[in-house]
């Protein structure tokens, strides 16, 4: 995959960006990314897409959506998180999360959603 | 017979890089009627007109096309080219080569048949052109402002200095505008009171300056030289000419609870009152919205006081009508709404406030006699966050897609002048860029940090949490150091985006001017005619065309003045020949010319025809008065009989530019 | 009334308690909450990468169904209304996406987002209207609640149109309509942690607790939320600290319906 094919799966203009970054500046998960939301952005802009590739953000981003809300340009840095998350787990043997290492966590009131998303958001 | 001779411009690579101009002169050469074809580098410079002049002269052309720019840039040139080797000027056609053809296309093949076809059109039409002359429109020496701020005053003033008689026109109730409202001004930070009020003072002393505040623009007909405007002077139920500004009223009126918008809505005023100390006209004002004796009709406490006499509960809206030659428009401009951004709590906390309201907050004339104050408890703000572009180059939908300009220096004069003052206070300022281009601009901003260390951080802010302590937590992006950081403060400045004072949106319809997305007016020509409207007559003046600071805002105004003055010199305009003209034979009295016309150029007259055998009849047909006439050929396209023409644009030409294109 | 009624897995098992309650609220007002035909889980996230097709079509099978069975589908957990109304979105504007789910799901005629996916929330305020249900209130909060939001009914706010993303009110005003005090506090629409409790248990917790500790600095009582992962969050994390309840418990509470 090249860079045009990372920019038509996160589908949002990044060359929008001005670099104010407000993504990273409201992001909840800041303190456990190694790659911050801006940097998603202008990576892939500049093509960096080896360095997002291996990634620990994939893994902690929220998909809470508060950088997509406020951002000025209308750019969508979540979905680049989520461009590259399903580039990683889309390869066999990458998926984030095992059936193992679910009954540990699991207690009595695990809602299904919980479960649901997380599945949808680490594995494919 | 015709002899047309037709030159063709490269516009340096402009058109010859796209378009083959040797070819196209070649191919124009065969056309029926022309005698003379050539192509020049520059057209427009003096060599290229010297040819098209040596032409005419040598050739004895009778019309001529010339394929280059849009009209809009040369067609003037030209025509007066034309005119200098002895042929009518309306005997030139441009063929718009440029814009319409090598601008937009990129195969050269393509690009130069659609020349030779664009060149063509227009030979077929100046085949048909007849020598036209310009008839003489009055000049009316009076020229009107719209908008009393600091750039209405400014074009006043230079107006007025040059002889001419000068209205300002102001919707509040005195002038001064933004300007009054700002404490100091960069890059000198000189007080504005200061240098603003003696212009206020001498707009009013000025003889020539008719001060109309409290008034707005109501009905606008004519067009350049000779504008009719009817002017709505609002009931301010105080007699100007009685009241000697004592204020003796504002003591005495019970309604006390109306918010000073002078002050940002930041504290209140009475019903009656004077906006500032040094408002001009020094006239109070009664806000009907407000007043208990015209809302219930019970009270009348300052009739009973003004020992002058002033005070008038009946006054009505007062319509005026003057003449003018010339219009300048000077709205100014207001700071957005936050609405749409809740992420920094302007409406939660009271200790959010925008820069506007941070400039009253340190004026001495403001509500906390210019000691900076926290709103909500009135304590003095130790850690002070500003944050900047609030809504400027937002393009999200939320804000403004454009710079305001104005912020980055009006944010680092607050950190400087807020460190001078309080120098325990900590300053922070959140930038994405600092953009300070201007003289002495870059040295102001670079002094507030080396010499004032305000602490600018490059990253933009995502929220302000107010906390349960009082304080709010700002929190937002540190860019250089790659970190998120949260800035505990006791104050939250938003450099809000500027946006023109919406109702520009009503005057420009009145003044048929174009406007564009962002509700600025749109100038004549961005680089070349950057005070001009494309309506002639009318200029613009300050940030109603553009976010302006002072300095650039003076600066328009001034030029706006020169154009205004090079106006009202003239004893005659020169009129646009090509007009509408109607065959009073064939014409019907319908009236669907009238109804159409936008500049009321058209009316009936009834008139005596001769018929067969001596007899005649009387018909009402249509007149079109050739002084008001704007030549947009709508009355031509409606005549169901076909009796109304444009000379110039004839009907019979139109159709035989549109064969000329459909032909293979 | 009848409403075409989107359950989801959560609220069919875990959070039983919150489809109970507000099926018992709706018939108050008169309105049955009908189950959808045959409905499938709807993913509980949003696939953002235009090439997601088949994560999206048991959402548009279940809107096909509300279509001709009334035109609105109603939901309650937020991660269903999420994805239902952004699914709805893009078979409203995406031409690809439109294309494929129509011809996978063989749907004749074709379904081009034509449902109006409704929140129960938004039901209550629109349809039932808060000054009917204030009429209504026996027994008046009397306390200080706080309103959660999260993430998921508020964002993108240009897709959900669910009210002010950044200050939303609707469950203030239902708090208020309750007869209780709504809390102003500073993270309303702060993220819970969401689904990294899975995986890091300690980031949900540390942002769980931020939410509760604002809340109570501001006086709050109790927390109420919509979604049954935030309740969960909060609750496994904060539920010491702060009552943590689903907005229908207060319904039941003012309203004096029996559990």
């Amino acid at each position: 995959m090249d860079k045009n094919d990372f920019l038509e799966l996160a589908n949002t203009d990044v060359k929008k960006c001005m670099k104010c970054g407000k993504c990273s500046a409201r992001c909840p998960s800041f303190d456990e990314m190694d790659i911050k939301p801006h940097q998603f952005v202008s990576y892939l802009a500049e093509g960096k897409i080896d360095k997002l590739l291996v990634s620990k953000s994939i893994w902690t981003c929220l998909s809470c959506l508060a950088c997509v809300e406020r951002c000025p340009r209308g750019v969508a840095p979540q979905s680049v998180i989520e461009a590259i998350r399903d580039t990683v787990t889309r390869k066999a043997g990458a998926n984030g999360l095992s059936a193992e290492d679910i009954p540990p966590i699991l207690d009595d009131d695990v809602p299904q959603q919980l479960l649901v998303a997380a599945y949808r958001k680490y594995n494919k | 017979m015709q002899r047309i001779g037709v030159f063709i411009c490269w516009c340096g690579s402009n058109i010859a890089a796209t378009v083959d101009v040797e070819k196209v002169s070649e191919v124009i050469k065969q056309e029926k009627g022309v005698v003379f074809a050539t192509n020049y580098q520059y057209m427009c410079s003096e060599n290229g007109q010297q040819i098209i002049k040596n032409a005419i002269k040598e050739y004895n052309l009778t019309g001529i096309v010339i394929g280059s720019c849009s009209p809009r840039m040369h067609e003037a040139t030209f025509r007066k080219a034309a005119q200098a080797a002895g042929l009518n000027p309306y005997m030139v056609e441009v063929a718009n080569i440029r814009e319409h053809c090598s601008w937009i296309h990129k195969d050269r093949a393509e690009a130069t048949e659609k020349a030779i076809i664009l060149v063509r059109t227009a030979i077929a039409k100046v085949l048909l052109n007849t020598p036209l002359a310009e008839g003489e429109s009055p000049v009316t020496k009076r020229a009107l402002v719209i908008g009393g701020g600091i750039a209405g005053i400014q074009t006043a003033l230079d107006i007025a200095e040059a002889g001419f008689e000068v209205d300002i026109v102001e919707k509040n109730a005195t002038i001064g505008g933004r300007m009054a409202q700002i404490d100091k001004t960069f890059p000198t930070l000189d007080c504005s009171a200061c240098i603003l009020t003696p212009k206020m003072v001498d707009c009013a002393q000025n003889e020539k300056i008719d001060i109309l505040s409290y008034s707005e623009i109501e009905s606008v007909q004519g067009f350049v030289g000779n504008f009719t405007v009817t002017i709505r002077k609002k009931a301010r139920y105080v007699d100007e000419n009685k009241c000697t500004g004592c204020k003796v009223c504002m003591q005495y009126c019970p309604s006390k609870k109306g918010l000073n918008e002078f002050n940002m809505n930041m504290n209140t005023r009475t019903a009656i009152y004077i906006p500032f100390a040094q408002a001009i006209p020094n006239v109070a004002v009664i806000d009907p919205e407000q007043c208990i004796k015209l809302k219930t009709g019970k009270c009348g406490v300052c009739k009973l006081k003004c020992s002058a006499g002033a005070i008038n509960y009946d006054m009505k809206d007062e319509f005026i009508e003057r003449k003018y030659g010339a219009i300048v428009v000077a709205t100014g401009f207001k700071p957005i709404d936050l609405d749409n951004f809740n992420e920094y709590a302007y409406k939660d906390s009271k200790d959010v406030i925008t820069s506007l309201e941070l400039e009253r907050l340190m004026n001495a004339a403001g509500p906390t006699n210019g000691v900076l104050l926290r709103p909500s408890d009135n304590a003095h703000p130790k850690d002070i966050t500003f944050i900047q572009c609030v809504g400027s180059r937002d393009v999200s939908g939320c804000g403004k897609p454009y710079c305001s300009k104005i912020c980055c220096m009006y944010t680092a004069k607050h950190a400087m002048l807020i460190r001078e003052k309080y120098p325990d206070t900590r300053v922070h300022v959140f930038y994405i860029d600092v953009r300070t281009p201007g003289k002495n601009y870059d040295e102001f901003y670079r002094r507030a940090v080396e010499q004032y260390d305000v602490d600018y951080i490059k990253g933009m802010v995502g929220k302000v949490f107010p906390m349960a302590n009082g304080k709010l937590l700002v929190q937002g992006s540190n860019l250089l150091d790659n970190e998120q950081i949260f800035i505990e403060s006791d104050l939250v400045v938003l450099a809000t985006a500027i946006e023109p004072e919406p109702s520009v949106r009503k005057i420009a319809t009145l003044l048929a001017t174009s406007i564009d997305t962002n509700n600025f007016l749109t100038e004549a020509h961005p680089k070349l005619r950057p005070v001009e409207s494309p309506t002639a007559g009318i200029y613009l003046a300050g940030v109603c065309q553009g976010p302006r600071d002072i300095p650039e805002t003076v600066s328009m105004a001034s030029a706006c003045a020169a154009k205004v003055i090079g106006l009202l010199v003239k004893d005659k305009l020169k009129t646009n020949p090509c007009i509408a003209l109607t065959n009073e034979n064939m014409c019907n009295g319908c009236s669907q010319c009238a109804n159409v016309c936008a500049y009321g150029a058209i009316s009936y007259i009834e008139k005596e025809f001769r018929l067969g055998g001596g007899k005649t009849e009387v018909r009402r047909v249509s007149y079109v008065n050739p002084a008001v006439c704007q030549g947009c050929g709508a009355c031509t396209v409606t005549c169901p009989s076909g009796a109304i023409d444009l000379k110039g644009f004839s009907s019979k030409q139109i159709m035989s530019e549109v064969e000329t294109i459909c032909k293979k | 009334m009848q409403i075409c009624y989107y359950p989801g897995c959560t609220l069919k098992s875990k959070a039983v308690d919150l489809d109970i309650q507000a099926r018992k609220i709706a018939e108050k007002f008169g309105i049955e909450m009908v189950d959808i035909d045959k409905w499938q889980c709807c993913g509980a996230e949003y696939p953002t990468a235009p090439n997601e097709t088949a994560t999206k079509l048991s959402a548009v099978r279940a809107l096909n169904y509300a279509k001709s069975h009334g035109g609105k589908l109603l939901t309650l957990c937020s991660a269903c209304h999420n994805v239902l109304k952004r699914v709805n979105e893009d078979m409203r504007t995406n031409e690809k996406t439109i294309m494929k789910a129509n011809i996978y799901l063989e749907l004749n005629p074709e379904y081009r987002g034509e449902t109006e996916v409704i929140h129960y929330l938004e039901m209550l305020k629109n349809i039932v209207g808060f000054d009917k249900i204030k009429s209504m209130v026996v027994k008046p909060l009397n306390r200080k609640v706080a309103a959660y939001y999260g993430c998921l009914l508020l964002r993108p706010s240009n897709v959900m149109k669910f009210d002010n993303p950044e200050n939303p009110t609707i469950l203030e005003d239902l708090i208020v309509a309750l007869g209780g005090t709504p809390v102003k506090y500073s993270h309303k629409n702060e993220c819970c942690g969401a689904y990294v409790s899975i995986k890091s248990p300690d980031l949900a917790k540390k942002k769980s607790q931020s939410i509760t500790d604002d809340a109570k600095a501001f006086g709050a009582d109790e927390l109420i939320t919509a979604c049954p992962l935030c309740y969960y969050n909060l609750k496994k994390n904060c539920g010491e600290n702060l009552k943590i309840s689903y907005f229908t418990a207060l319904m039941m509470e003012a309203l004096g319906i029996d559990g």
